[in-house]
């Protein structure tokens, strides 16, 4: 049953949010629950929805089956925040409906398998923040902009495209200050990843005969390397922290970028340059 | 329906802190050269672990922080030196002051004052800084008797870093190739590279090490969550969870079993987390260094490689949200015509960051601009 050994004593009923016991069962090592049924609804639908458009080269100038070539488009400027014909955009419409419905379910998902497991809420307050960072990108800022055709194209190299586009439509991108944060947000996490599961093999797989060491061990290589180890809760801490702070200030970064700031990015620094102090 | 708790029960911050006498660490093969015996912090106690140092010195660290004192302060003064030994404008400029590698004339020979060598001055000793400091990594985990993965995974990092400012010049024979030392320099270097070798996009390392960076921060926002939602089982006593799992270990992996249909367990989390991390800087050098020496346009590669997509012209051409003369302040750097302001292509060179001259920036509530038409930073 795609079981793990001591899975059984926790596959008990009871702790749904919706459904009661209706949904409360297992399918191999997946959970269902209410949300998985629109979990699966919405991502069935969306992803045959993205072949559908495939088949039909929506979005593109032809049709085609290369994997890398395949996009679909969002509406022209024209329709504004209108519905539009299926084959013009409309298909990205539904999709994104798919998304976002699929997306909430899955932290939906995520609340009833952490409750059923009384653990605390955090891995779906946390997946909640990478979806408010999709929704900011194809909802939120469309609709400040007043266009669907403002959010970006689904499709691997029409996605890039977009990015590239959109960034020099501001000139230099790497100048929007939320962008620096955001970048600043993604390096740390990254370097801070290294050094926690750097750490935990290092003290878990130490050299031949010695014996696996101890949190103290963990705490001394830290501080006296850099005069500080924050510990074991406090890097999970600092962690999840690092990793939301880079998707939150990415939805910021693009947010900000035509509904706020309409120029270059490097002009926008002036106000430093124009300080009162410096005269 | 959901029991959302107060965030004292979310285990966000430590709310009763016993402070003790600082813990000296343990028992060390070469315990000498401590710095101080450690104080406690309350605002550290709240995140993490309350107590700041000790602080191990010793030979790589002495040196290593020295040779990395030498680079800073050759950067700093070179900087300041750009403004005229101004203080004021080394403050107000200093986002945009940058030491810059030689012109491309000089190639891969010693570069005089004024031509860059402050630059290749800098690096040496910001070269020889890191790599003792990895050295101190390294021999403080064998001291330790741990295993020197922390040390293998600062080598990639230090990887990335020598193919952008050494492996990489050298391949193209110039050190003008290489980074510049300067806040917003570096992003221009960035943008012009990427320009230059037609979309950096499209370059699948750059793919790959876009990947693994934003797979860091999913697999720590998944793991850091997993663990603090599980501290009340004491999930977070991580080696013991791994020699010796109990409930906590148990249910992160019951959990992401039921969410996903597969699942990490305690240690090996942190071989996902130490792979995603190393592997970022490690396809990111790759891509960089092939970058120029293998393949000179990654958009005319992506299109041999059937990666382009054909897109319908549905679309006007693309309006510069500014004109030429539409600002009512001269916009740094941005000569008129050009598309890309800020973004200059020298013959031969490859594109270099427009030079910052000629500013003249108005003086709020006076009609006087302020002018200097010295050079910045270059």
């Amino acid at each position: 049953m795609a079981m793990l050994s001591f899975e059984k004593k926790y596959r008990v009923r009871g702790g749904t949010l919706l459904g009661g016991d209706l949904f409360d069962f297992w399918v191999g090592p997946f959970y269902v629950g209410f949300f998985g049924v629109t979990t699966i609804f919405f991502t069935l639908l969306g992803t045959l929805l993205l072949v559908w458009g495939a088949a039909i080269g929506e979005g593109l100038a032809g049709q085609t089956w290369n994997l890398w070539q395949i996009s679909i488009a969002p509406p022209p400027i024209e329709y504004g925040l209108a519905i539009a014909p299926l084959y013009e955009g409309g298909l990205w419409q539904i999709v994104t409906f798919c998304a976002i419905g699929a997306f909430g379910s899955w932290v939906l998902r995520q609340a009833e398998i952490s409750r059923k497991l009384g653990m605390g809420y955090h891995i779906p307050f946390a997946y909640a923040v990478a979806v408010f960072a999709y929704v900011t990108l194809v909802v939120i800022r469309p609709v400040l902009l007043g266009a669907w055709g403002h959010g970006f194209p689904y499709g691997i190299i029409s996605h890039l495209d977009w990015v590239s586009n959109v960034g020099y439509q501001y000139l230099h991108f790497h100048y929007n200050p939320a962008h620096m944060i955001a970048i600043t947000f993604f390096f740390t996490n990254c370097l801070a990843l290294a050094m926690h599961g750097g750490l935990i093999l290092s003290v878990t797989n130490p050299p031949k005969g010695e014996s696996v060491k101890t949190s103290e061990h963990e705490n001394a290589f830290f501080r006296d390397t850099l005069g500080y180890s924050i510990g074991a809760i406090g890097i999970h801490r600092l962690g999840l922290f690092l990793a939301l702070s880079a998707g939150f200030w990415s939805a910021v970064c693009i947010v900000i970028s035509g509904p706020f700031w309409t120029r270059g990015w490097p002009e926008w620094w002036n106000w430093w340059l124009n300080l009162p102090i410096w005269f | 329906m959901i029991d959302i708790k107060p965030p004292e029960f979310q285990n966000l911050l430590t709310p009763i802190q016993v402070h003790g006498p600082p813990d000296p660490g343990v028992p060390d093969r070469n315990a000498d050269r401590i710095l101080g015996p450690g104080v406690m912090n309350y605002l550290a106690g709240k995140i993490g672990d309350a107590q700041i140092g000790p602080f191990h010195l010793g030979w790589f660290g002495i040196l290593s922080l020295l040779f990395g004192f030498a680079a800073f302060e050759i950067i700093g003064f070179s900087m300041l030196a750009s403004v005229g030994w101004d203080g004021v404008e080394f403050i107000r400029q200093l986002p945009w002051l940058s030491l810059d590698p030689p012109p491309p004339e000089v190639g891969l020979s010693i570069p005089a004052f004024g031509q860059g060598a402050m630059w290749l001055l800098a690096g040496f000793f910001l070269t020889v800084a890191i790599l003792l400091w990895w050295c101190r990594m390294y021999y403080r985990a064998k001291s330790l008797g741990m295993g020197t993965h922390v040390a293998w995974a600062f080598a990639s990092a230090i990887w990335l870093y020598l193919v952008l400012g050494f492996f990489r010049p050298i391949l193209m024979g110039s050190w003008a190739e290489a980074v510049p030392f300067g806040i917003l320099s570096h992003l221009d270097w960035t943008a012009a590279f990427s320009l230059r070798y037609g979309n950096l996009f499209y370059n699948p390392f750059h793919m790959l090490s876009i990947v693994f960076l934003y797979g860091s921060a999913v697999l720590f926002a998944m793991h850091g969550a997993t663990i603090l939602a599980t501290a009340k089982m004491g999930g977070e006593r991580e080696i013991d969870q791994i020699t010796d799992p109990g409930t906590g270990a148990e249910r992160t992996m019951v959990f992401w079993r039921w969410t996903m249909g597969f699942n990490a367990n305690m240690e090996s989390i942190h071989r996902w987390a130490w792979w995603f991390a190393v592997l970022t800087t490690l396809t990111g050098g790759i891509g960089i260094l092939i970058t120029g020496p293998v393949v000179d346009n990654w958009y005319l590669w992506g299109q041999k490689h059937g990666l382009v997509p054909q897109y319908p012209d549905v679309y006007e051409a693309p309006a510069m949200p500014v004109q030429p003369g539409e600002l009512d302040a001269p916009y740094l750097g941005a000569p008129s015509a050009d598309p890309l302001p800020g973004l200059e292509t020298m013959e031969g060179a490859g594109p270099v960051p427009q030079r910052m001259m000629d500013v003249s920036i108005p003086i709020s509530g006076t009609d006087m601009f302020l002018t200097f038409d010295q050079e910045i930073g270059r």
